[in-house]
């Protein structure tokens, strides 16, 4: 198991948000947590980077890595696309490709890395010199999941990366991690409202809410099960 | 649900809580303000006139920083400028009494006019600037004033460099006390006014538009407060407040100079809302109080490094209390409530 | 029309050490996001160091070398020690910080080397320029630096992986922690650097102005007008707004009549806001476009 949660608690100043969460991840596997607004699921990613005060166990590669520094943790090979993207706005698209690579050192393969995330997202190469906050919505969201490709991260997280798109893009979006998944044998964790994308494209699911994991299921299993589906995932 | 903005959470305090609330009668908070008065009213009759004289001081001090809290804390808009509107109240009330036997009374609600005048055109061109350029557009305002009052043409006016001097007022009526308890008295009812007004306009929808100005400019206008009316009439009002603790200010001391109102005043100002606790209305006392009393205790501590003492000590407070006392109190007062709960 | 050119470049000249001011400020400003209010103070500072150096025995270039250096760890520490416990703090409190800070290097120098002013060399010499009599080799030799610095600035700056996690490290701190940048180190370097720069801005000031612990004060205030003016974030435009100011106080100073000398500071303050308020964010200042 490449990555391993047990009794994940996580607080917001004295709130607590997270109460005894525990899943687990093999590499190159997709899950994805589901739930409604507010439900936890931003919390968990947060909490796997060390953006907010937890404790519990947080295992990746066999190591604690609970109460590290984010810093520390990205260098690990993880990648998070962050709620809202995350962008830096005042510097251009390419040299936001290049922060993401900032904790590597092999020059010639950054820069196929990059050409390589072009290919991925050719709209991002007609723009490469241009200031990213100018960006659309959804260029954006492709710039930040190109950013993470950078590191050549062994775990990708993403949160909610379909916010704000049009459902056309976020097809798009979502043939690429897939695409991305396959070949780069990329594991990643998906936090979504758009239930039915996710549980397409992840194999085991995770239903949050107010802060506990209520359902832990195969995709399929939660795909095909009507009362969930309509109390939970709306449709 | 994105991060707030580094600008807002600069100047945010959580001042919601408190609006709509309305006091009990036996509220503890109700009854320690009411101490607090009779406290304050009692004082002048115990203690030296000298130390009367200080707490004046206080006092004015507290109200001209209840000025620029209105501006930048209520209202986000950061201002190095208001020791330009202290001094003009001051001018005013001085030019008045001296040149035209004007009661000192009657000076305070001048000045108010005439900074509130001044405040707003001058808010009117601020609202192109954020922030920085705000910053320095009013320190430029700082910087000037002295040397506007220093203007030789108009030194029939102003007294030129060595300013002007005023009569100490008497006691009304007659009372049987003395002119420095008087002008205590004076300025405390003064005080009280204003910082109900003040306190009463934070809790008013006009308060709230401000301070949703202050939190989120583009949602503010895109509920259809009218930023620009809004931004410029607080302004005014915090020149207003700050023109008549100028004005008081002059009474008290008697006598104005064109440096007393240098950029520094509005660096005291600054430190004094700080520490008070930036969109505190009740942090301006400890504000006022810090500022006359920690330079004097920092100098009698070392004569040739007072300024380095004055730093020391501003930076202990700082690192003990970053939001102040207000925040310091908020922060207390929620340890407390949560022993009391477990 | 003739004066006119002698008046602009007396302006440059003056407007030199503005410039070197101006660089400093926008440089930790680029690091930090925030306008350092004790930048001149601890260029001050600095400076004394070099001058007590010179004083002990040691060469102007040993002095220089070793002030820069001195001023760079000064400037780390700083960060560490004074600023990183309070990073988290509102913006006004740390703005308190800055004052007294301020406080406290102007007190102590005064207190290590009192207010009596004293003189402090310079490698260029004070002939005139090409026989210029309004322009002497200082001021040539400043404006030089300081464009050679601006130079090596803005190589490092775009040209530098560095320098973008610099950049990177001020403008979005969360998402630079979710690349693997160490904000905080960042922040330290960014604070040694302006030290550097402002001891360097110092040590090429104080021969014109003499040095003494209240020297920088007024080049402090021109300084941020010219770093204002050009637009806070773009050093070139730091630099051409801080020679900018030096040529509007002198234009104004000698042109307006009457008014010309006492209120000369307010002048050209009224004036560099008449241009923000055309250019809000400075001449050369790019605007920050964000989508809502």
């Amino acid at each position: 198991m490449m990555l391993e949660v047990e009794h994940l608690n996580a607080f917001y100043g004295e709130n607590q948000a997270l109460f005894g969460v525990a899943f687990g991840l093999e590499a190159g596997r997709v899950r994805t947590f589901l739930g409604a607004n507010g439900a936890g699921k931003t919390t968990v990613l947060r909490a796997l980077c060390g953006m907010v005060r937890t404790n519990g166990n947080i295992r990746f590669d066999g190591k604690l890595i609970t109460g590290w520094a984010t810093e520390d943790i990205v260098r690990l090979g993880i990648a998070h696309v962050p709620e809202g993207r995350g962008t830096f706005l005042r510097v251009s698209v390419e040299e936001n490709l290049q922060l993401g690579a900032m904790t590597r050192r092999d020059r010639a393969a950054i820069a196929a890395d990059i050409e390589r995330v072009y290919g991925h997202f050719p709209r991002l190469k007609e723009r490469r010199l241009q200031q990213a906050g100018t960006l659309s919505g959804g260029e954006q969201q492709m710039l930040a999941v190109g950013r993470a490709l950078m590191l050549r991260p062994r775990l990708m997280l993403l949160d909610e990366p379909s916010f704000g798109l049009a459902p056309l893009i976020v097809e798009e979006l979502f043939e690429i991690l897939a695409r991305v998944n396959r070949e780069m044998d990329v594991a990643m964790l998906i936090v979504e409202q758009n239930a039915s994308l996710a549980l397409e494209l992840a194999e085991h699911a995770y239903l949050l809410e107010t802060g506990r994991v209520v359902t832990d299921a195969p995709a399929a299993v939660i795909g095909a099960d009507e009362s969930i589906r309509r109390s939970y995932l709306g449709y | 649900m994105s991060a707030p903005s580094k600008e807002s959470v600069a100047f945010a305090p959580p001042a919601v809580a408190a609006i709509g609330r309305r006091a009990a009668l036996s509220d503890p908070k109700r009854l320690f303000v009411v101490g607090l008065v009779v406290a304050a009213c009692v004082i002048p009759l115990l203690t030296r006139s000298f130390v009367t004289f200080q707490l004046t001081q206080v006092m004015v001090y507290a109200l001209a920083i209840l000025g620029l809290n209105l501006l930048t804390g209520f209202n986000g808009q950061f201002s190095l400028g208001h020791s330009a509107f202290y001094g003009i109240g001051a001018y005013t009330a001085a030019i008045l009494m001296s040149r035209w036997g004007i009661p000192y009374f009657w000076t305070l609600p001048a000045a108010g006019a005439v900074c509130f005048g001044v405040g707003f055109l001058f808010g009117l061109p601020a609202l192109r600037l954020q922030g920085l350029y705000l910053a320095l557009a009013t320190f430029a305002l700082a910087i000037a004033m002295p040397q506007i009052l220093k203007f030789r043409p108009i030194e029939g006016f102003t007294g030129g460099v060595q300013g002007l001097f005023l009569d100490k007022p008497d006691p009304p009526f007659g009372l049987p006390i003395s002119a420095d308890q008087w002008l205590y008295y004076f300025t405390l009812a003064v005080l009280l006014v204003m910082f109900a007004g003040a306190a009463s306009l934070v809790r008013s929808r006009t308060g709230r538009a401000i301070m949703a100005i202050r939190d989120n400019p583009i949602a503010a206008a895109a509920m259809g407060i009218n930023t620009a009316l809004y931004k410029t009439l607080t302004f005014g009002v915090s020149a207003l407040y700050t023109g008549v603790a100028g004005a008081l200010g002059a009474i008290v001391v008697q006598f104005v100079a064109p440096d007393s109102f240098s950029f520094l005043l509005s660096v005291s100002f600054l430190v004094g809302l700080v520490i008070g606790g930036v969109g505190s209305i009740p942090g301006c006392l400890v504000g006022g109080l810090f500022v006359l009393y920690v330079p004097n205790i920092a100098e009698s501590v070392s004569t040739g490094l007072a300024g380095a003492v004055y730093g020391v000590i501003l930076l202990l407070v700082i690192f003990v209390m970053p939001a102040g006392m207000a925040g310091f109190v908020r922060f207390a007062r929620a340890r407390l409530s949560r022993l009391r709960r477990s | 029309m003739e004066q006119l050119l002698q008046q602009v470049l007396a302006g440059l000249a003056t407007g030199a050490i503005y410039a070197c001011m101006a660089l400093a400020v926008v440089m930790i400003y680029q690091a930090i996001d925030h306008l350092n209010f004790a930048q001149g103070e601890m260029a001050m500072f600095s400076t004394f160091i070099a001058w007590q150096l010179m004083r002990w025995g040691q060469p102007y270039w040993v002095a220089f070398i070793a002030s820069v250096v001195l001023s760079f760890i000064g400037g780390v520490a700083i960060e560490r020690v004074l600023f990183r416990p309070i990073h988290n703090a509102p913006i006004l409190s740390q703005i308190v910080a800055f004052i007294a800070l301020f406080n406290i290097l102007n007190s102590s120098a005064g207190q290590i080397w009192d207010f009596t002013i004293k003189s402090f060399p310079s490698p260029f010499g004070h002939k005139p320029f090409l026989g210029e009599p309004l322009i002497d080799t200082h001021q040539v030799g400043m404006i030089g630096v300081t464009l050679a610095m601006l130079g090596l600035l803005y190589l490092f700056f775009r040209g530098t992986r560095l320098g973008l996690a610099m950049r990177a490290a001020a403008a979005n701190p969360e998402s630079a922690r979710l690349v693997g940048i160490r904000v905080g180190w960042m922040t330290a370097l960014g604070w040694g650097m302006a030290a550097a720069i402002g001891a360097v801005a110092g040590m090429l000031i104080a021969p014109v102005v003499f040095l003494e612990p209240n020297m920088m004060l007024g080049v402090l205030l021109y300084g941020f007008a010219g770093a204002v003016l050009g637009g806070m974030t773009s050093p070139a435009g730091a630099v051409a707004g801080g020679f900018l100011v030096g040529v509007i106080e002198n234009l104004a100073g000698t042109f307006i009549p009457y008014v010309g000398r006492e209120l000369n500071l307010t002048i050209a303050l009224v004036l560099i806001v008449a241009v923000l308020m055309v250019r809000p964010s400075g001449i050369f200042g790019r605007q920050v476009v964000t989508r809502v």
